[in-house]
């Protein structure tokens, strides 16, 4: 409490301490145990803000790696040429010296370094990276709760996450190397030890550390759908929600609901690695002698990993559109456009994507007939995505736009997920696919429509909620020189990637030396890779900003920097436990009353005038 | 003017305007509710995998006759053992109604009898599939890759006994006609794969079942008997605490026994639509 009397009450604070909702919470000090000393406090921190910043830190240390790892393969498929031999300090023996003195990426480590890639940056950076950080700083704080409904579990989901990370990172240094056969771990590679050097040790710590995940993403799941539902504070309905808050809870669902199916397709998986089953093998050959597996099905894995693997773009990609949305109304100082519309759309995407999967199996061999059905709701999918787009361009449209570095991203996310969806409607008609399938069109189109889109999500949802996290500003110059630099160089990266897909290279191919046809796109491979180091090392700009800023960035001396009407801004700079040091707010409005009678915003704790109605009740 | 609309909010108060809980769930429940959701697509792939598996190939070995045995060396008694042992299962969720109803009541003593009784149940099921399963590795020779139990594919008469022996002269010889289930067996670690003659006059040798049935049966089972282990487990734990007098304690009528409550019945459950697929089905 000493901390916030420093501070001249607010209008805001005055209204919460009048008609707040007094919840009784500082009558008893329960909680303040968890905060006492530095171990409870920094590490295992049942506090929704620490594990919120627990995430993100983790979160981009992954970013860093994963990212590397596309650098050092990149290097390998632009230079095919030139010595990686410097790099041999830290690749070791995947570096192999031919008789000249020139250094190669052993080829086994190049499909490593991709499939790690994959790994890290879908799984932990995407999914625990984004939706761990802002579904646990903003959900309490926006829907007006003290902390998450389980501060235990939400501790657990954090460290069963950096568990998973250990195992992960540990594979890294076998001497067969992590896992090698593609993020999805397709059978016969991932199931047989013997199919390569990676299927071995590697692959069975990848099962091991993603089970590790699965069981983090359901505890956290299941705490913010439960906080969601039962923490809201009194006048808080669900039509008062802001966006961000509708995108976690439906990406929680969707975690709920398709993670376990994974880890089912895992269990079977890791029986036929170690048991003698044969749920995923049949009729195999190695080094001509017939396996005595018979009778397994690998296109069952294929289900069951894509009942997982498409609603996981949208667990990656929803948290980053609801961020967008809370961003560009704030800094558009205008009224989200399409609320319901934008609601309606997040529960229309959700339920979709549970019914599109098999749109990734076109080509293994699945029914055609069956594919039919994919088509046609992959392609409806394109509706709602449209539906969000035109709301967010409407949203800029006649705004008073504050051109700064969150608001930047969040233009630039609407950009990349217009170029990115629309070669989504390409690949999801299963003919097209025919000519598409596993060439750099996929790879562009992925990279560019959750991949980078998500990473604009997340750095719009950083830039603008830093003052929230560490009391501190990022710097918004260097903010930009980043956005800048990452808009035009992800572009540089994936638009060519559109050519050269189109024209039949693929993707995962180590080299392309006895393919002649493809000789004529060394260039642009070049081009592509000397994109993706500036990039890189523009992300490392990013980084440097934000722990630069953590300790030396401009002090945040205003508590609701950004003229916000949400709840999250009236709590202390400070953080405290329990968020709110009085009562918790009482809500009355809906969240987007920008430029509303004359007034340039109205905070949700402002009671409606004489007559007024609210915004979002229509 | 404050007031004014204050009031207004409050008025509107139905069960989602906030600070309320809209399903009447304290959050521990919900959570319990969620989990046990999650829990249920966990075992939907499971049940998905299997169809995919059995519908992969011409024929499924006949449960009527893979299950027909019962302790004692009975045989022939098809599916007898297996409604005992969903009995006892069934019967404890039983139980556990009645642990829950009690605590309702606040009644301890009620709480520890019934959670005890539902435990025992528990206890019971558990000990019926390690017989079960014993029976079927040990006796039976099925295991997790081999499957014994196959179907005929058509009609045909044994060349051989069920020894491997050939017929003494004059014995009249087993025959069979398609669809019939057989058992190849297993004596001093050498498979007794007999052979016949067709009625077409070709000679053959009986086939191992389907690989997968064994796989799968185990798997699913196994994950099903594992729920219930676990189950069992923290059953215990709560009866202890129960018996400490901590949920008493915290006066909210015993409901972490009415949340073990859920995951017991929940596990109930998967069990009928695992009995359904592998025994009935």
């Amino acid at each position: 409490m000493s901390a916030i009397a420093n501070h001249p009450e607010t209008h805001e604070d005055i209204l919460i301490r009048e008609q707040g909702f007094d919840d009784h919470f500082h009558d008893h000090h329960h909680g303040d145990k968890f905060q006492s000393n530095f171990i409870t406090k920094y590490i295992f921190s049942q506090d929704h803000k620490m594990i919120s910043k627990q995430f993100l830190i983790t979160g981009m240390l992954w970013a860093i790696i994963g990212a590397g790892m596309s650098i050092i393969f990149r290097l390998q498929l632009g230079f095919p040429e030139e010595s990686l031999l410097w790099l041999k300090p830290l690749l070791g023996k995947w570096i192999t010296v031919n008789s000249e003195g020139v250094g190669k990426l052993a080829p086994e480590f190049y499909y490593a370094l991709v499939t790690m890639h994959g790994t890290i940056i879908v799984f932990f950076v995407l999914t625990a990276g984004l939706s761990g950080t802002f579904s646990n700083l903003l959900i309490p704080l926006q829907i007006g709760a003290r902390d998450m409904a389980s501060g235990f579990l939400n501790m657990l989901s954090y460290w069963f996450f950096f568990l998973s990370s250990i195992v992960m990172f540990y594979s890294m240094f076998l001497s067969t190397g992590p896992f090698s056969g593609g993020w999805t771990a397709y059978p016969p590679l991932s199931a047989l030890p013997q199919a390569s050097d990676g299927s071995k040790t590697g692959m069975t710590l990848w099962l091991v550390s993603l089970t590790f995940f699965v069981v983090s993403v359901l505890l956290g799941g299941i705490n913010y759908i439960t906080t969601v539902l039962n923490l809201r504070t009194k006048g808080m309905t669900m039509w008062r929600m802001p966006l961000t808050i509708w995108a976690f809870f439906v990406t929680a669902i969707l975690g709920l609901l398709s993670f376990p199916v994974l880890v089912s397709g895992f269990f079977l998986l890791m029986f036929d690695r170690g048991m003698g089953t044969s749920f995923y093998l049949s009729e195999i050959y190695v080094n001509g002698k017939a396996l005595e597996n018979v009778g397994g099905s690998p296109i069952l894995y294929q289900h069951l990993f894509w009942f997982l693997g498409h609603p996981e773009v949208y667990i990656i990609i929803l948290p980053a559109m609801g961020l967008v949305s809370e961003v560009l109304s704030v800094h558009t100082r205008k009224p989200i456009f399409g609320y319901k519309a934008m609601v309606f759309s997040i529960l229309a995407i959700g339920f979709l994507s549970f019914i599109v999967w098999a749109h990734h199996m076109f080509m293994s061999g699945v029914n055609p007939f069956l594919s039919n059905f994919f088509v046609i709701f992959t392609l409806i999918i394109a509706v709602p995505s449209a539906v969000k787009v035109f709301n967010w361009i409407a949203t800029i449209y006649g705004g008073n736009l504050r051109l700064n570095s969150p608001s930047l991203f969040a233009i630039g996310f609407v950009s990349l997920f217009i170029s990115g969806g629309l070669t989504g409607i390409f690949l999801g008609n299963s003919a097209i696919d025919i000519q598409m399938h596993d060439t750099y069109f996929v790879v562009a189109h992925f990279h560019i429509v959750m991949g980078v889109a998500a990473f604009f999500g997340m750095f719009a949802g950083v830039y603008h909620w830093f003052p929230k996290l560490y009391g501190r500003f990022m710097n918004d110059t260097l903010g930009k020189i980043h956005f800048w630099g990452t808009l035009i160089g992800a572009y540089a990266i994936f638009w060519p990637m559109h050519y050269i897909g189109m024209a039949g290279v693929p993707r995962r191919y180590y080299s392309y030396d006895n393919f002649e046809t493809f000789n004529h796109f060394a260039k642009i491979n070049q081009f592509i890779t000397i994109a993706a180091c500036v990039v890189f090392l523009l992300q490392i700009l990013f980084v440097v900003n934000f722990f630069y800023s953590i300790w030396k960035g401009k002090v945040v001396t205003e508590r609701n920097p950004w003229e916000s009407s949400t709840l999250e801004w009236t709590t202390p700079i400070e953080h405290i436990h329990g968020n709110w040091p009085g009562n918790i707010p009482t809500v009355h409005r809906w969240p987007y009353d920008y430029a509303k009678d004359g007034k340039d915003y109205i905070c949700q704790v402002e009671p409606l005038g004489v007559g007024e109605e609210d915004s979002g009740s229509h | 003017m404050a007031t004014h609309s204050l009031e207004h909010d409050l008025n509107q108060g139905d069960a989602w305007s906030g600070a309320k809980e809209p399903f009447k769930a304290s959050y521990g429940k919900l959570m319990m509710w969620y989990f046990l959701l999650s829990d249920a697509f966990s075992f939907a792939g499971l049940l998905i995998a299997y169809g995919t598996l059995r519908f992969s190939v011409p024929s499924w070995p006949v449960p009527d006759f893979v299950f027909s045995t019962l302790p004692g060396g009975i045989h022939h008694a098809p599916l007898i053992f297996v409604t005992i042992m969903t009995f006892v299962l069934i019967l404890s969720s039983v139980t556990m109604v009645r642990a829950v109803q009690e605590g309702h009541y606040n009644n301890k003593k009620g709480v520890i009898f019934w959670m005890l009784m539902t435990i025992i149940g528990g206890l019971g099921f558990l000990g019926c599939q390690a017989w079960e399963w014993t029976n079927l590795i040990a006796t039976e020779h099925m295991t997790i890759s081999t499957n014994p139990f196959g179907s005929h594919i058509e009609d045909g008469t044994y060349n051989v006994d069920e020894h491997g022996h050939p017929y003494a002269a004059g014995a009249v010889k087993e025959s069979f006609t398609k669809g019939s289930s057989y058992i190849i067996h297993k004596v001093d670690d050498n498979w007794i794969q007999r052979s016949y003659t067709t009625a077409s006059g070709e000679t053959k040798v009986q086939q191992f079942g389907p690989k997968a049935f064994g796989g799968i049966f185990f798997f699913v089972t196994g994950f099903h008997g594992f729920h219930v282990f676990s189950g069992v487990a923290f059953l215990t734990i709560i009866l202890l605490n129960v018996m400490s007098g901590l949920y008493e304690k915290r006066g909210n009528h015993y409901e972490m026994v009415e949340k073990i409550g859920l995951y017991w019945h929940f596990v109930d459950l998967v069990w009928v639509f695992v009995f359904l697929a592998f025994y009935l089905l």
